[in-house]
């Protein structure tokens, strides 16, 4: 009466017999590390700044490395944060919003006669609690961050250029400005570099060896899986947006000094480019992707486009025009690299199937 | 023209395989029209995935598939249905904002001069289509809020209208209640008496040998033996499934049954559970029966803390375990293994190690940090005790078997070393080989002390592995047996007790 069929296998009890052992990885290191996005960012960078030295004058002066430190340290800073917010599958779009209510903030607290020090926290604080907002409306709510990041990117730059009108306060100490654009020595190597790197370490080990890291990954692959899994995914989403929040505050205090100006429009846009660098590093827009190494390549790739298109003496339009087909392209090509992936793992299958013909003989396989 | 000797549908020899997992190895099965034909088998023996291939859902691999005759190779379900071949499944999906009879003529719908949908014609003809079938539905009321007994009538008039020649109806009785089930029998004896072939899936004997004419058994993907009905009696064909005698399928080893770890008490969700006690000892496995639907994995998922409860109380070792707080419920020694693996259990995109790993991530942390190294040796641990079937540690956990995957969500939960394990649905969807692996793993767990609740639909588990089986019928405690009180009369007795119109306010019975 059976035709084919097996008796079930009975494995001996307690598993002991025969240990299976496992590789770490299906595939070998090199080729796992050559295999990402992060490589194909770093090697983008590393095009790019090759095609530059040789072909824009003076792009390789220390004056150019010194002004391209100085201008991508906002994008950088916020990029960090931003990365842990769109590997939960989140978004914030309020960041270049929160530096300028906090460099407002910071300013008229100066103006009314706090010391700076106590003003710059202040303001940074200021920052947390706008990012403890978008979270708290996320999280509790359950609104969708596009939507009341938005909301809250029109907020804050309202009560930004609410609080100083079209006026700026421009009256800041040397010692203060000089501090966040002093060099090292006789080079051109601006001293931030130190804290930059600083900033980049602590939040590359936190995304990537810490178990608030898995979390995060863990939320934005299935945030279904992670709360059975014991992941608090309220709490985690908001950590990250107050630290975007935190973070967005030092980067209002750090614009303000490095440009001597606090002002409501300070950062305008400023999003945009954050967003760009943090997709264009290979964090993938559905979250549950990314590394910080590659985010650190993104935020470089549109540092170094930018001043290279500027010595070349290109516009502000241009710039902004490259910025964006440079984000479009990102996430279009994330988009065609897992489709091709797909396929490539697809096709056993669909050979297997396209096999038999209409009219299959007896044990077509 | 078919020749009238010819069966309806004949599938000889039919196999499908997905990369290396072989989902049906060789189905073989023949139709007759004005008959009503079983299908029956374990969870994993085949029948979906034959019947998805009957349904043009999947292409067959190897075997001939026979319709009226004429040989075909059906490429999509439209050409299928086309050919005369209808499915209704276990939940149907209809559009919930169209009417029942918008939902019957969905893409085909009768038109009057100008191409204007002659609404009319449609509902006279939806009428006609529910008096043949002697059922009393409305036939414009919105299908949203329709029961699932409901629901499949709506499709099954489809069908009808579709002049479909056959029927095939996957576990349809699963979420139904007893008079539900008359009704869907009657109907199905309806479409024979005109000349349907009728395919009746079903885990349940009783309707099984009510209703159908002719049994097919299938085991391990293969075709085991077809009957007639009055040839065999449920014992033989129980056999024949299993392929060995039942007793040898679940082994429970004696435990010594210890302290109360875990004490539920009138845990309450409105509309979802009322009134649910439970208590689970050390060494004990509770087997939590019920007919689908009955509130069983909301319970489970009330007590872990992933759904809320409005009333009632849940302690682990004395100890109150807090309300939608699974973190504390953890590290009280509570552990869920969910129904749905794919939804629930698993991240399919992360790496198998990261998957096991995430539920004790923070005590794998030293100072802080955690290493892929820790991960991967703590994750290479339990996938060798479990006996995963994996190269690699970074390989996704969705391109994993079944029953696999099962592993990886128990290594996942028995690393977090729990004191009680809850597990819904242990064997759904998973080889008979990991089964009876899985079987034997949570009877001696049980003996190393852990405390075992157990929710599943396939009774012979529950009477095999648990000692105590409590039942719930829609959201109830209708009954707690002991081993020896619990044979499937009265476990099926207390699963459909409180079975009547009161909670589908919607239907109504003819």
């Amino acid at each position: 009466m059976s035709a084919t069929s097996t008796p079930p296998r009975t494995p001996e009890k307690g598993s002991a017999t025969t240990t299976r052992t496992y590789a770490d990885s299906a595939r070998p290191l090199p080729l796992r590390l050559l295999l990402t996005r992060d490589a194909a960012v770093l090697g983008l960078l590393v095009a790019v700044v090759s095609y530059s030295v040789v072909a824009i004058p003076n792009f390789d002066s220390q004056l150019t490395i010194y002004f391209l430190v100085l201008d991508i340290a906002p994008i950088l800073l916020i990029a960090l944060p931003m990365t842990l917010v769109i590997v939960t599958g989140e978004i914030d779009l309020s960041v270049a919003s929160i530096v300028a209510v906090t460099s407002v903030l910071f300013g008229v607290l100066t103006r009314e006669g706090a010391p700076i020090a106590l003003a710059a926290v202040l303001a940074v604080l200021a920052g947390a609690l706008a990012g403890a907002v978008n979270g708290l409306l996320v999280t509790k709510l359950g609104l969708p961050s596009l939507a009341v990041t938005i909301g809250t990117l029109a907020l804050y730059r309202g009560v930004a250029v609410g609080l100083l009108g079209t006026t700026a306060i421009t009256d800041w100490p040397d010692t203060w400005t000089d501090a966040v654009t002093a060099t090292f020595g006789e080079s051109q190597i601006p001293v931030i570099v130190v804290p930059l790197a600083v900033a980049a370490a602590l939040f590359g080990l936190l995304l990537h060896l810490t178990s608030f890291g898995r979390g995060l990954f863990a939320i934005g692959l299935s945030s279904e899986s992670a709360r059975f899994s014991g992941v608090d995914v309220e709490r985690t989403k908001l950590v990250a947006f107050v630290l975007t929040g935190l973070v967005s505050g030092i980067a209002g205090v750090y614009f303000t000094l490095r440009y001597g100006s606090s002002r409501g429009d300070n950062a305008t846009g400023l999003e945009l480019q954050v967003i760009a660098a943090v997709l264009l590093g290979g964090v993938s827009i559905f979250g549950g992707r990314g590394a910080i190494p590659g985010v650190l390549g993104g935020v470089l790739l549109i540092g170094v486009i930018g001043s290279a298109l500027r010595l070349d003496g290109q516009s502000a339009n241009v710039i902004q025009i490259v910025t964006g087909v440079l984000l479009i392209a990102s996430v279009v090509s994330a988009a065609l690299l897992g489709w091709v992936s797909r396929r490539v793992r697809r096709r056993p299958p669909t050979a297997a199937e396209a096999a038999p013909p209409a009219v299959p003989t007896a044990g077509g396989m | 023209m078919p020749s009238p000797a010819a069966p309806a549908l004949r599938l000889s020899d039919v196999s499908k395989s997905f990369g290396s997992v072989v989902a049906l190895r060789s189905g073989s099965l023949s139709l007759d029209a004005g008959s009503i034909h079983a299908l029956v088998g374990e969870n994993g023996a085949g029948k979906s995935t034959l019947v998805k291939i009957i349904a043009g859902l999947y292409r067959r691999d190897g075997g001939t598939v026979e319709f009226q005759g004429q040989t075909v190779d059906f490429r999509s379900t439209a050409e299928a249905k086309a050919a005369g071949i209808a499915v209704i499944y276990q939940e149907p999906t209809l559009f919930p904002d169209l009417s029942v009879t918008e939902n019957i003529f969905m893409g085909r719908q009768p038109t009057s001069r100008w191409g204007r949908i002659d609404r009319r014609a449609m509902r006279a003809e939806a009428a006609a289509l529910f008096a043949r079938l002697g059922v009393d539905v409305d036939p414009d009321r919105p299908a949203d809020g329709l029961s699932i007994a409901d629901q499949q009538i709506i499709e099954i008039a489809k069908a009808l209208s579709l002049d479909a020649r056959v029927l095939v109806m996957d576990e349809p009785t699963a979420a139904l209640s007893g008079n539900e089930v008359e009704r869907l029998m009657t109907v199905a004896r309806t479409l024979r008496d005109n000349g349907c072939a009728v395919l009746f899936i079903s885990h349940r004997f009783d309707e099984v040998f009510a209703l159908c004419d002719t049994i097919t058994v299938m085991r391990d993907g293969s075709y085991v033996s077809t009957d007639a009905i009055t040839d065999v009696t449920v014992e033989e064909i129980v056999r024949r499934l299993v392929g060995r005698e039942v007793t040898e399928l679940y082994p429970k080893q004696d435990a010594e049954i210890g302290e109360v770890l875990l004490e539920v008490e009138g845990l309450t969700q409105p509309g979802l559970f009322t009134d649910v006690d439970l208590t689970v000892r050390a060494g004990e496995i509770v087997g939590l029966a019920g007919l689908v639907g009955a509130g069983r994995s909301e319970v489970a998922q009330a007590i872990f803390g992933v759904d809320e409860y409005a009333a009632g109380e849940v302690r682990m070792a004395g100890q109150r375990v807090p309300r939608r707080d699974p973190v504390r419920a953890m590290d009280l020694g509570l552990a869920l293994v969910p129904e749905d693996r794919r939804r629930h259990g698993l991240v399919l995109d992360a790496p198998i190690a990261r998957n096991i790993t995430l539920a004790t991530r923070g005590r794998l942390s030293r100072g802080g940090l955690l290493t892929s190294r820790r991960e991967n040796a703590t994750a290479k641990d339990w996938a060798a005790r479990l006996e995963v079937k994996a190269a690699a540690m970074d390989t996704l956990a969705g391109t994993l078997s079944g029953g696999n995957q099962q592993k990886v969500v128990l290594a996942k939960w028995l690393s977090t070393a729990p004191k009680v394990l809850i597990i819904d649905e242990p064997t759904r969807g998973i080889d008979v080989g990991t089964k009876a692996e899985v079987h034997r793993l949570l009877s001696s767990l049980a003996g190393e002390g852990m405390g075992i609740l157990m929710i599943s639909s396939e009774l012979p588990e529950v009477l095999g592995v648990a000692d105590r089986v409590v039942v719930l019928c829609e959201g109830r405690k209708t009954a707690e047996l002991s081993r020896a009180e619990a044979t499937p009369e009265s476990v099926m007795t207390a699963a459909t007790a409180a079975a009547g119109p009161t909670t589908h306010g919607q239907e109504k019975v003819s």
